[in-house]
């Protein structure tokens, strides 16, 4: 590829900051890098989970050049960031020369690698809503060497109702397992309104399992990625849910 | 294409050179500025063996276009030994006539860090902002900084020790 001007907008100063509050919960501009992410101590405060996940994405010096706004406007489906963005509810805002606009993350990813970007269109933030009580996030991904991309990846948020036990809400996004960073509704929909236990786990990574569209290359078919969906859909929901639990006591 | 003016200073040596703005900052260190104590190993952002300290962050600069570091300064593995300016002396030759080695390049030698050498540049650089960050590193955290440098030799244990000496205070004495 040999466009005919590269511009260079790591530099734009404006959209590097990281921002919270508790009412409107986090922003992240742009231009952030993944290691200022991972070293912030207001995101270890209030979103730990995205900490976790960026300490376990590729080296220190991909880290330390790469930035959050790159990372989602690339939109590689096996991207560590978008699934977990996604669980949180994330949206992220763009502009051009006359108007700024947001989407929901979900929406903002298209296809492999396309994104809404309009041509003449910045990505400008991600904002992440203050996290609703008795609600935990967890994120993991299988990968063969550590910090390497994940060949799939789960994402799982959850809420529980003020008993404590019966899920009220829940986000589950599927990474690696789509064209897309995926979020796998029919799953959802089997755990929300429910007593959570191990058999309910069970349908819950099976539905996911079924709703992933995932494409087998060079580190997996695409029924070993079906096998891995299942496995960390159970695993993170459960994961979410044991955090939630401790939460609401 | 056209050229475009790059300001950059390298090892403490402010430079301004015409290049054409598609080059890689390897590249332009490498074959401009002589400077190939950097190596050019895999060329995608996995080897490390092109880290270079970038406005005191560690990157891979097969990763940056060198236009992105216009401005900016950078230290490679020539700027490392102590005594100044050794840029373009990359030979062990350049070092004795230069000035002496880093304790972290010492500790390489006597530990045998190194076998081929080729991961060697990107492993010093990696360690020596480790170093800068964290006085006394864990094991984990030394483990954690040479994360995205690959060695194909050594099995990583004798750089671990290698830095862990240092940290440890066993290179204090003038360099040789």
């Amino acid at each position: 590829m040999a466009p005919e001007n590269l511009i260079d907008i790591k530099s734009v100063e404006e959209l590097s900051y990281i921002k919270f509050s508790s009412k409107t919960g986090l922003r992240i501009g742009a231009t952030t890098t993944h290691r200022e992410i991972e070293k912030s101590s207001v995101i270890k405060k209030h979103f730990p989970v995205l900490v976790d996940m960026e300490e376990n994405l590729a080296s220190i010096q991909t880290r330390s050049w790469g930035t959050i706004g790159g990372n989602l406007a690339h939109a590689d489906p096996a991207g560590d960031p978008g699934p977990l963005l996604m669980a949180l509810d994330a949206r992220v805002s763009m502009a051009n020369k006359k108007r700024i606009r947001t989407l929901p993350l979900e929406e903002f990813f298209i296809d492999f690698f396309e994104t809404a970007l309009d041509e003449g269109e910045l990505l400008l933030e991600v904002q992440v809503p203050p996290v609703p009580p008795r609600t935990a996030t967890a994120y993991e991904k299988f990968n063969i060497i550590k910090n390497d991309q994940p060949i799939v990846s789960v994402a799982a948020s959850l809420t529980l109702d003020e008993g404590g036990l019966i899920c009220k809400d829940t986000r589950l996004v599927l990474g690696g397992a789509a064209p897309v960073p995926l979020r796998a509704r029919v799953a959802e929909a089997v755990l929300k309104g429910k007593k959570i236990n191990e058999g309910l786990l069970e349908q819950v990574g099976n539905r996911a399992s079924e709703e992933a569209d995932p494409v087998a290359d060079i580190y997996a078919s695409e029924g070993y990625r079906r096998h891995l969906v299942k496995a960390l859909t159970k695993r993170m929901v459960k994961s979410a849910w044991e955090q939630a639990q401790t939460l609401g006591q | 294409m056209e050229k475009h003016l790059l300001h950059i200073t390298v090892n403490n040596e402010y430079r301004e050179l015409y290049i054409n703005p598609k080059r890689l900052l390897v590249e332009v260190l490498r074959d401009d500025l002589a400077l190939t104590g950097t190596k050019r190993g895999c060329n995608t952002g996995a080897c490390g063996s092109c880290t270079v300290i970038l406005n005191g962050l560690p990157v891979k600069s097969c990763s940056v276009l060198a236009m992105q570091a216009d401005g900016a300064e950078v230290a490679t593995v020539e700027g490392l030994a102590e005594g100044g300016k050794l840029s373009p002396l990359p030979t062990v030759e350049g070092l004795a006539e230069g000035g002496k080695l880093s304790p972290l390049q010492r500790s390489f030698l006597d530990h045998g860090a190194f076998q081929c050498g080729f991961c060697t540049p990107g492993m010093l650089m990696s360690t020596t902002t480790l170093l800068k960050e964290v006085k006394k590193p864990t094991k984990e955290q030394i483990k954690e900084a040479i994360h995205g440098n690959l060695c194909r030799c050594t099995g990583y244990n004798s750089i671990i020790r290698a830095v862990k000496a240092v940290a440890e205070g066993e290179y204090k004495e003038k360099g040789r």
